[in-house]
């Protein structure tokens, strides 16, 4: 339903993503693993098109989502929700008009309706009464939560989720991957994940996809990536402080050094 | 050739890529400014006005800005008085103070000093408010919820900032005009009614309206530019400072920019 193909994308003269080629099925859920700063976000914002990249494609059903403009984009993001890495909320609207942004904007629901829809989403993420708090005034657990709130607030067919479970406590992280996997039966919803969190890769993941050096460098069910024989994986998963990625880290480090004394 | 000689050629070399490097960013950003000028006329003759969110945005540009206008504008009418006085005073010409006043309050001074405390007041916290939303990913959940941030955050403060800047600067004409007849009344010895006769005199309607279009063109400066940086913002609460900064200043140097355009085409115009 998602195909990545061959996708590119520098900052400056810094790569970011190197050929990332991925398909993901409907109705599945995908986790995204890879080491902090290796692209995972921006990975998730080339897929909701808010970033472009150098090169390559990404087909949505089918349709390049690249080449999508004005009201078709609109329509297309109506379908598609990101929960952001920092909740990204909005700080002058209340959390009510947050989580209801989508519907106040592009819906015809009233007031009434929209309130209880936004109630009923909260309820999902565990917050009630909050409706009438500004985005200062909560902490940065419930923050996500409304975030995700937010997210589900539209229905959409694909939800990015970027590391829904970080900075909260194990029980609620818990419940957010209760909540995925919920969606997943329920709605249909095709998902991707991406975090660093290997409890809950494990527990939500249909499939995991391991990102590094710009590409995709694994890619299986929970199963194949724990008994993965890849040391770049492995190091990964089992978070051993040395390895081939930390190797690999070091010797970049060193060859810069010495690059340094040339100068 | 000399070690001198090829090190003064190199430095000549660094100068001109320096300069080109500075020439090439003034373009772009003008370019950007540009740009999101007609995106922003664009976006407002194909969608629906929101009159809640321009109306809030007036108030914030235009009403909390009341005072500094206020203060602004008196002093400037009156230092503009006593040093006119100062002068015509040598010619026995101590009354054509209000017409001086009067001239250079509404041509000149009234919409270029409140474009000024304006972009130093509005254009830097338009930059702030946007460029924080824009490090905080805001702008990008906003893009995600299929709404145009031109439409929902531009288009609001643009108009804003066009009509505020307008009404200001009537505000600040008739402020500084006060402020010149207060100093001629009380301190110069002029009547008041030869005072306001000279005022009346001296203006015409041309000296209003040239003046009141200089505030429409700053006032659409002060909006985009403040618009445009912080859209631009890259990088933490540090590059919001920087933003704010560049915004203030463009929008300072645009203003006199515009302001010296403005008066050599009304000049030869009309
Ligand atoms: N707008 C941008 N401009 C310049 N560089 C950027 C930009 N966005 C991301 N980068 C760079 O791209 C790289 C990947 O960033 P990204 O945010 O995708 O990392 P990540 O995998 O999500 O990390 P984390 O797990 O810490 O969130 C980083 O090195 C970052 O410096
Ligand atoms: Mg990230």
């Amino acid at each position: 339903m998602i195909q990545i193909v061959d996708l590119h994308k520098s900052f400056g003269i810094k790569p970011v993503l190197q050929g990332v080629n991925l398909e993901i099925r409907k109705g599945e859920t995908l986790v995204i693993i890879g080491r902090s700063g290796c692209g995972k976000s921006v990975l998730l914002k080339h897929i909701i098109g808010l970033l472009h990249p150098d090169s390559g494609k990404i087909l949505i059903n089918q349709v390049n989502t690249l080449a999508l403009r004005g009201e078709a984009l609109n329509q297309f993001r109506l379908k598609i929700s990101m929960v952001f890495q920092g909740a990204a909320l909005f700080d002058s609207l209340t959390v009510m008009e947050n989580v209801g942004f989508l519907l106040y904007e592009h819906s015809e629901l009233t007031r009434a309706e929209i309130s209880k829809r936004v109630r009923e989403k909260l309820r999902m993420v565990g917050l009630h009464g909050v409706e009438n708090l500004m985005p200062s005034e909560l902490s940065g657990g419930m923050k996500k939560r409304v975030g995700i709130a937010r997210a589900l607030c539209s229905e959409p067919s694909i939800l990015l989720y970027d590391e829904p479970t970080t900075g909260l406590d194990p029980i609620m992280a818990d419940a957010i991957n209760t909540l995925i996997n919920r969606f997943h039966a329920k709605l249909d919803v095709t998902s991707i994940v991406v975090t660093h969190d290997m409890t809950s890769a494990y527990k939500i993941a249909d499939r995991i996809a391991m990102l590094y050096d710009g590409k995709i460098i694994a890619l299986g069910t929970p199963d194949d990536i724990r008994n993965t024989l890849d040391p770049v994986v492995k190091q990964f998963i089992t978070g051993e402080a040395v390895g081939p990625i930390t190797d690999r880290e070091r010797k970049f480090a060193v060859d810069e050094y010495n690059n340094l004394g040339d100068i | 050739m000399k070690l001198g000689t090829v090190r003064r050629m190199t430095g000549l070399l660094h100068w001109m890529a320096r300069l080109g490097a500075k020439s090439i960013d003034f373009f772009h950003e003008a370019g950007g400014i540009s740009i999101l000028f007609a995106r922003t006329v664009y976006t407002m003759s194909t969608t629906r006005l929101r009159w809640s969110q321009c109306v809030d945005q007036m108030n914030r540009i235009g009403v909390t800005s009341l005072p500094l206008v206020f203060l602004t504008a008196i002093f400037t009418g009156m230092v503009l008085a006593l040093q006119s006085a100062y002068q015509l005073r040598y010619l026995q010409a101590v009354q054509f103070t209000a017409d001086l006043v009067a001239l250079s309050i509404t041509r000149e001074l009234g919409p270029v000093l409140t474009a000024m405390v304006v972009a130093g007041r509005v254009g830097a916290g338009i930059t702030a408010e946007l460029g924080t939303m824009k490090v905080t990913e805001q702008i990008d959940a906003l893009q995600s919820l299929a709404t145009d941030p031109v439409r929902y955050l531009v288009v609001p403060r643009f108009v804003a900032s066009f009509f505020m800047l307008f009404v200001l600067t009537i505000y600040a004409d008739f402020i500084g005009m006060l402020g010149g007849y207060l100093v001629g009344v009380f301190k110069l010895d002029i009547s008041s009614s030869q005072y306001i006769a000279r005022t009346f005199d001296a203006l015409v309607l041309k000296d209003i309206y040239t003046g009141l279009i200089k505030a429409f063109v700053f006032g659409i400066v002060i909006g985009l530019v403040g618009c445009y940086f912080g859209f631009k913002t890259e990088g933490g609460a540090e590059g919001v400072g920087r933003a704010t900064t560049l915004s203030v200043v463009t929008a300072l140097v645009l203003i006199i920019s515009f302001d010296c355009l403005c008066t050599a085409l009304f000049y030869f115009m009309f």
